[in-house]
């Protein structure tokens, strides 16, 4: 059992958390949710006391009797990988890349006591079975794993010494739909397993819904609303709550119709890469986008799905015309798309990228970075100020913003400055590649209607590429399911989300956490 | 892992089959007739038709080329113009004094910057990191010869403990050591300047990473998070410099040696290019190109045992 009392933190007397009091029962699944920046990271850092430099922890946060605030970092150490475990959201990077994962699970055995390496090793092989890992051998390097296969690995390491509180920080966010639901059932089984307690920490209200037995809702460092997982879903008497679940279902309003002028045409697009090298010869190519056909038209917003390596981005370069095909033939607005082909046809099809941090110059003005695409034009508008001051109107910012650097926004903010770069050479193709994947659900509901709003005005068409089941049912009018570089399903976007015909837009739909599904559940249950 | 060697050895061969031709080159293009070059400007035209001939200039460009290399195959380097010796025997006698210098150096840079490396990562921002940092920039700064003139000021002349130069041949083989102990205290120290700053980033670089969070979350303390996690992963770049360091010391310990009165190779390829003498320049260039490669080589194979990433390829 774990209670948090009245805990309070601050980093160089900045707040950090205040008075967040919680109780995790043994055995039980506590979900901790909120947008980024809420402090849900900070409190379960505080309870490992693995906070950054500068910070200072108050109140009490209570294992059985033993308050870990009061523990020397010795004690601690005893503490941490033996009483307490903990994963991390990014299972690509949260392992030692030069050491195998037998001796990475065998370390938290050898650290708390274990005297041999042998035995060791044996009870580690019996961990890595647990998680699922039975036929993976102990003396893989991390690179040759998948990220599901990573994050089963993170956890045999947390819980090899079955710990009483297991804390999983948005363990399966950087994890495709499909993973992400082998990885809650293991979760979930583990803790009925070992009557662990575990703190899941997300910012997917979807997910605690469907795992957690209690649940509390965190904003600016304190926790605004919690209760029984049913209660505060159902009820969600905190103005935060509701807002979290407005945005998360968010319908942007969308009144384009489409019209039949094909703007972008893909046929038989096959894209190969050389296959790996076997002493001095190749092995045969890998096709990783294979033979791919659709059109978009005049206004339309498509959708194309599917999940990590399955092609998307690939397919995405050959659009916008970065890499070569081996075959087939793509065209945009008439003229061929390749990597020769003119600027001009270029300045139409313009991309918005995932991450809006690494995506801009950090020492170029917001100006600057805007005006970018003029390059594209013949000669660089003699208006090009005034066009970027009303690239920045369309998006939502103001004219004076183009003097200030980028890191003086926030990620919404920097997302709609890759909007406004995008649209200012007037393209009639937007290209969003995963545009709104790394934003908070409020901010991505903003930028939503932002994006429709501009097809409204703009009649602009949208080739929508995410992984994101739900946003991409919000706003798209056809959807493409993609399963090994082959377009397995197309259709209108609501008769393939209610009755989809492929199997594996099945499967990608059933792994899913859906809220609406989830709800009519607990109402079901409640009455 | 073999292919990863085979590719390696095979670019070694090639990278040493491109440096002989330019090496040869060099002494091709150098305008008029080697011979005449040189003898200078007083030969007379008999001198320079004896030495064409002993030098082997009247074949093909491909003939000649064919009997450098065949002939340093075999451990014929030729004749010195100067010395009237022959060339493999004149670098033999100084390998002898500038091999074991440069190891000796190395031993002592590394040995050096490795402890007050992860000193200064692991007590980032305190005042030992500061000093730490502080002295590296001066050990960089300052000039070997200048620190070489001022060991043997205090440890020669005032303290006597050693010779101010000179080397005691390695019949003795604890006085050769003694003889080449300041020498390589002088290259090794700027170098374990640079080593600890490179070890110091590149440490403080892994130990932002996810998976010493993930140790730390194991309940490793800080220390062996850093020696179990961060230390194997921050050797790639420290690899890479001692490479590099390990060719200067080799080649670049020129004027250490000429502190300490030292007949190395630095102070051979010196005679040499004053004396005109281009089979003595010739020869030792293309033997320490060879060294630097197979550092190199050696190099490539410690990444991979360091980094199983690479073991693939």
């Amino acid at each position: 059992m774990i209670r948090v009392d009245r805990l309070s933190l601050a980093i160089h007397g900045t707040p950090i958390l205040r008075d967040v009091s919680l109780s995790i029962p043994k055995g039980q699944i506590f979900g901790l949710v909120g947008e980024s920046g809420s402090g849900k990271s900070m409190t379960a850092l505080s309870l490992m006391q693995l906070l950054p430099a500068g910070a200072k922890a108050t109140g009490h946060a209570l294992l059985d009797d033993t308050d870990l605030l009061t523990r020397t970092e010795a004690q601690m150490c005893g503490l941490r990988g033996n009483d307490l475990g903990m994963i991390f959201q990014e299972p690509m990077t949260a392992l030692n890349p030069v050491q195998t994962i037998g001796d990475q699970v065998a370390e938290t055995l050898l650290i708390h006591g274990e005297s041999s390496r042998a035995a060791a090793r044996k009870i580690a092989r019996d961990r890595l079975d647990r998680v699922g890992l039975q036929h993976v051998a102990m003396d893989r390097y991390p690179h040759e794993l998948s990220g599901g296969q990573r994050q089963r690995v993170c956890i045999a390491a947390a819980v090899a010494l079955s710990p009483r509180l297991l804390i999983a920080d948005e363990p399966t966010t950087a994890l495709d739909v499909t993973t992400q639901a082998q990885i809650l059932d293991l979760l979930r089984d583990l803790v009925a397993r070992d009557g662990m307690s575990l703190l899941l920490i997300t910012h997917d209200l979807a997910v605690v819904a469907n795992m957690a037995d209690h649940v509390a809702v965190m904003q600016r460092g304190e926790i605004v609303e919690q209760g029984p997982t049913a209660d505060v879903l159902r009820l969600q008497r905190h103005p935060y709550t509701r807002g979290l679940f407005a945005a998360s279902a968010h319908q942007p309003d969308r009144v384009t119709t489409p019209r039949p002028d094909v703007l972008l045409s893909v046929e038989n697009v096959i894209r190969t890469y050389p296959g790996p090298r076997t002493g001095f010869t190749r092995a045969a190519p890998i096709a990783a986008v294979d033979d791919v056909s659709f059109q978009l038209h005049k206004g339309e917003s498509l959708g194309l799905v599917g999940e990590s390596g399955c092609g998307k981005s690939t397919l995405t370069r050959a659009i916008l015309g970065l890499d070569p095909i081996q075959s087939g033939a793509i065209s945009a607005f008439g003229h061929p798309v390749t990597p020769q082909m003119p600027n001009t046809v270029r300045a139409g099809i313009q991309v918005v990228f995932q991450d809006p941090y690494g995506s801009f110059n950090p020492r170029w003005r917001v100006e600057k970075l805007v005006a970018e695409p003029f390059h594209l034009l013949p000669e660089r508008p003699r208006d090009a100020r005034d066009r970027v001051a009303d690239a920045l109107a369309a998006v939502g910012l103001s004219a004076d913003d183009m003097h200030k650097y980028p890191h003086e926004f926030s990620g919404g903010q920097r997302q709609r400055i890759a909007i406004a770069r995008a649209l200012i050479t007037h393209p009639r193709i937007l290209v969003l590649d995963e545009a709104v994947s790394a934003l908070d659900v409020s901010i991505r509901a903003q930028i939503l209607d932002l994006l429709a709003d501009l097809q409204n005005r703009l009649h602009l068409s949208y080739l929508f590429i995410s992984h994101d089941l739900t946003v991409v049912r919000s706003i798209t009018d056809r959807v493409l399911v993609m399963q090994a570089g082959k377009i397995v399903e197309q259709g209108e976007t609501e008769q393939v989300f209610t009755a989809p015909a492929h199997p594996y837009t099945q499967s990608l739909l059933a792994a899913a956490p859906s809220l609406d599904t989830i709800m009519e559940r607990s109402d079901a249950t409640l009455v | 892992m073999l292919r990863y060697i085979l590719s390696r050895l095979l670019s070694l061969c090639l990278s040493l089959i491109a440096a002989s031709v330019v090496i040869f080159g060099v002494i091709e293009v150098i305008p008029g007739d080697p011979a005449a070059f040189m003898l200078g400007l007083n030969a007379t035209d008999a001198n320079i038709a004896a030495l064409r001939a002993e030098l082997g200039l009247d074949g093909t460009v491909v003939a000649r080329y064919w009997g450098w290399v065949s002939g340093m195959m075999t451990g014929d380097f030729g004749i010195s113009y100067t010395y009237r010796v022959s060339v493999s025997d004149l670098i033999l006698d100084r390998i002898w004094i500038s091999l074991p210098l440069a190891i000796y150096a190395l031993i002592l840079s590394t040995l050096i910057a490795f402890p007050i490396g992860l000193i200064a990562a692991s007590a980032r921002g305190t005042l030992a990191d500061y000093g730490i940092m502080g002295g590296t920039q001066l050990g960089i700064a300052v000039p070997n010869f200048w620190f070489a003139m001022l060991l043997v000021l205090l440890f020669a002349v005032n303290l006597r403990w050693f010779s101010a130069g000179g080397f005691a041949g390695w019949d003795n083989p604890a006085a050769a050591v003694k003889s080449l102990t300041l020498p390589a205290i002088a290259l090794a120290l700027p170098q374990a300047s640079i080593l600890a700053r490179v070890m110091r980033s590149a440490l403080l670089d892994t130990l932002g990473q996810d998976y010493i969070r993930t140790a730390r979350a194991k309940g490793l303390t800080r220390r062996q998070a850093v020696l179990r996690h961060a230390l194997r992963n921050a050797m790639i770049p420290v690899l890479t410099i001692i490479g590099l360091q390990f060719s200067f010391l080799l080649a670049g310990a020129i004027i250490i040696e000429n502190v300490f009165f030292l007949p190395g190779l630095g102070r051979l390829i010196f005679q040499g290019i004053t004396q005109r003498d281009l089979i003595v320049v010739e020869s030792v260039t293309m033997l320490l190109v060879f060294a630097v490669i197979l550092v190199t080589f050696l190099v490539d194979i410690a990444y991979a045992a360091v980094d199983p990433r690479l073991r693939r390829r």
